[in-house]
């Protein structure tokens, strides 16, 4: 039942970024249109889906947020495998989360998909008296890396949308066929399922 | 690092990472700590450049082989039941979601110097030449027991006590020949080797209803399923279950010294001059090798070729049974191959696995008869290793210990032990009876 001109999309997005960068903060104010002041270290849900309508196609994404691993340089192949578009995050009030934002971005370089569209999100931008990394800088790296840039704010929702609409708007069309279907274990009944016996 | 936890686990292997997954849910603290700085230990999956660095030392893989990240190389090649216990373990714990599953092609059994499909549908079993026309009529009727058998219920059991008959006393009322009778025990119940024959029959029909719906599950070839991009998913999945429930992750850690106490009590884990302190250890046998011993070898051989193995009606993921009757030997030879429909390989490449648990010490030749049906191989590499158990008495010292894989032991016996370990750490018994009814697939 395909209408013309329209398009379904599924799209792995990871989020990467130091500790306290907003990561989990940006996906809830994305996801469910909220914001904690308190925001948890992440534990428990760490994956969401959501849709998106842009132009002519919907996309669905299905948002991979880190648990925690990559704290200690343990995050797993199994996270970045398959993924079309991953935002990199840093707090635009810690130099120290800017330079981790680059590590991730050449670990995206080595790791990921050749076509991942990648975004560089500096978070907390509302933060502006206490700002240590100048928005001139970010957008310089990001144009050299091949990425887009936009300073957000989870707290006041600023830009939040845009990065994950401009994602949807930058993915390609014409998924490359990186991922020959496969099936996902669910947990309801099967149907029609025959009675078999071998050789009866 | 220098916090206390609940558990401290040791190595990521499948079997490390389900029990850090489920003491994490369960709310313990849990470290998980690795001496590589990749997830799966001895159950990982590799790339080319890793598949060189392990058997080939300082040589580089041939251009021809393709891109190295291409390759996802199981040490510790298996596939899943359908209906089996690992995958009650994956949708229990809810792990599903991270994982993308394909069917295997065929299932096949080595039987008088050929090889053939276990018959996955009627049609097929007419066909087979497995059996003549009139063996396969008391077949027949055998499978049609097995398949109304059921334990709860006596008007299905024909007046026979299967807790009390021997699978030899039942097979023979049905007036059997032993070739029927090493297909049914090997490529269908899945046992090893033939003490079966001698103990209750309750058992093989248990294991041969588990085929039966497995088959029928996705309707595929065989009863099995298997992961896109290889068995290394399974722990990498596990391990985020046991992060997102709080569990921290270490990798690339030297040494993890198990510390003691007085009473011989683990105290904590030590790596890079930082103590951890933990009231329990869970690890693999390579963390305390003072605590294990060796229990056997496995020999097996690894193949990187460009066609499937002939006679396997062209599948790109088979499994071939070779009996252990059938080659004149005490276990069971076990051929796999994956190719790039699951993932596990650039486009046209195929990986073939040949183990078996070995009878000499020298696998190229124990694993003749397996490599001889594989046809030509662009490049083979044959190892043999050891396989250990715990010996330790776990309640005085705090210590849990996985056992070996056994490369020719399915995921029955891998869920079996930590389950049980599970029981041991936790004094809780997981049930996964109510689960698996109710899975199903849903097409990506
Ligand atoms: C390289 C390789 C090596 C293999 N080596 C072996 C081997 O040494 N021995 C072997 O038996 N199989 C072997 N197999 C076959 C296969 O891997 C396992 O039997 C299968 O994966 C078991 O699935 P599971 O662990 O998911 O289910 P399990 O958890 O094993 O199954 C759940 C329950 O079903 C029972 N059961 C298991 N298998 C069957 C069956 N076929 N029919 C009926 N009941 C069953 C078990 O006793 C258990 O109680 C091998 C396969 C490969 C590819
Ligand atoms: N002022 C302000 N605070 C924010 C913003 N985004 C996140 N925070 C706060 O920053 C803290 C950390 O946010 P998280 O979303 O948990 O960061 P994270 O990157 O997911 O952190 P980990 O899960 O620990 O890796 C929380 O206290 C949030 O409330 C923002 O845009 N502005
Ligand atoms: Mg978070």
């Amino acid at each position: 039942m395909a209408t013309i001109g329209h398009n379904n999309l599924n799209a792995k997005l990871v989020l990467l970024g130091d500790m306290g960068a907003g990561k989990s903060s940006l996906v809830l104010r994305f996801v469910k249109g909220q914001f904690l002041e308190f925001q948890e270290s992440t534990i428990g849900a760490a994956f969401f889906s959501q849709t998106l309508a842009v132009n002519d196609a919907t996309v669905k994404f299905e948002i991979w947020d880190t648990a925690g691993q990559e704290r200690y340089h343990s995050l797993a192949p199994m996270y970045y495998r398959g993924a079309a578009a991953a935002i990199i995050v840093y707090d635009i009030t810690s130099s120290d989360s800017f330079t981790r934002a680059k590590k991730w971005v050449q670990e995206l370089q080595k790791q990921g998909n050749p076509n991942m569209v990648m975004a560089l999100a500096g978070n907390k931008a509302d933060l502006e008296d206490k700002r240590k990394v100048a928005a001139e800088e970010a957008r310089v790296y990001a144009e050299e890396n091949g990425l887009f840039f936009m300073e957000t704010s989870a707290k006041t929702a600023s830009n939040v949308n845009d990065v994950f609409y401009e994602i949807a708007k930058r993915l390609p069309r014409a998924q490359p066929a990186q991922n020959p279907a496969g099936m996902v274990l669910v947990d309801r009944p099967a149907e029609g399922t025959r009675a078999a016996s071998c050789c009866s | 690092m220098d916090e206390e936890y609940d558990v401290i686990v040791l190595g990521t292997g499948l079997k490390e990472c389900i029990l850090s997954g489920l003491l994490s849910v369960d709310g313990l603290k849990v470290l998980h700590m690795d001496r590589n700085d990749y997830y799966g230990g001895e159950s990982t999956s590799l790339n080319l450049n890793q598949l060189w660095k392990r058997f080939r030392g300082d040589d580089k893989p041939p251009p021809h082989l393709g891109a190295s990240r291409d390759y996802n190389i199981d040490m510790n090649p298996k596939f899943i039941m359908a209906n089996g216990n690992l995958v009650r373990v994956l949708i229990h714990t809810d792990v599903t979601k991270y994982l993308s599953f394909k069917a295997v092609d065929g299932s096949y059994v080595f039987n008088k110097s050929k090889v053939h499909k276990v018959p996955s549908n009627d049609m097929e079993a007419l066909k087979s030449p497995l059996m003549g026309i009139f063996e396969k009529r008391r077949a027949r009727k055998f499978f049609i027991y097995v398949q109304n058998y059921i334990e709860s219920d006596p008007k299905t059991h024909e007046g026979m006590d299967l807790t009390r008959v021997t699978t030899k006393e039942l097979i023979a009322k049905y007036g059997l020949d032993d070739n029927t009778i090493d297909f049914i025990g090997h490529a269908l119940a899945l046992h090893r080797d033939d003490r079966y024959l001698s103990e209750p029959a309750l058992d093989t029909v248990k294991r041969m209803k588990l085929y039966a719906e497995s088959l029928a599950r996705f309707q595929g070839g065989s009863p099995y399923i298997y992961p896109l991009y290889g068995l290394g998913e399974l722990p990498q999945a596990f391990a985020r279950l046991s992060a997102v429930y709080g569990g921290t992750y270490m990798l690339n850690k030297p040494e993890c010294k198990v510390e003691f106490d007085d009473e011989g009590k683990v105290a904590g884990v030590t790596s890079e001059g930082e103590t951890a302190k933990c009231k329990k250890v869970v690890c693999d046998p390579s963390y305390l090798p003072g605590k294990v011993r060796k229990v056997g070898r496995v020999a097996r051989a690894i193949a990187i070729m460009s066609h499937p193995i002939p006679s396997t009606d062209e599948s790109h993921s088979v499994q071939i049974i070779l009996p252990q009757k059938q080659l004149g030997r005490k276990s069971d030879m076990y051929l796999f191959c994956c190719s790039y429909t699951h993932n596990v390989a650039p486009k046209g490449k195929f990986i073939a696995f040949v183990s078996t648990e070995a009878e000499t010490d020298q696998p190229a030749i124990e694993l003749k008869p397996g490599i001889d049906l594989l046809g030509p191989v662009d490049e083979i590499f044959f190892d043999i290793y050891d396989r250990f158990e715990p010996v330790n008495e776990c309640s005085l010292d705090n210590c849990f210990i996985s056992t070996s894989y056994d490369a020719t032991t399915h995921f029955e016996s891998t869920v079996d032990d930590v389950l049980n370990m599970y029981t041991l750490i936790t004094g809780k018994v997981i049930d996964l009876s109510v689960d698996l009814s109710a899975a199903s697939a849903a097409e990506e």
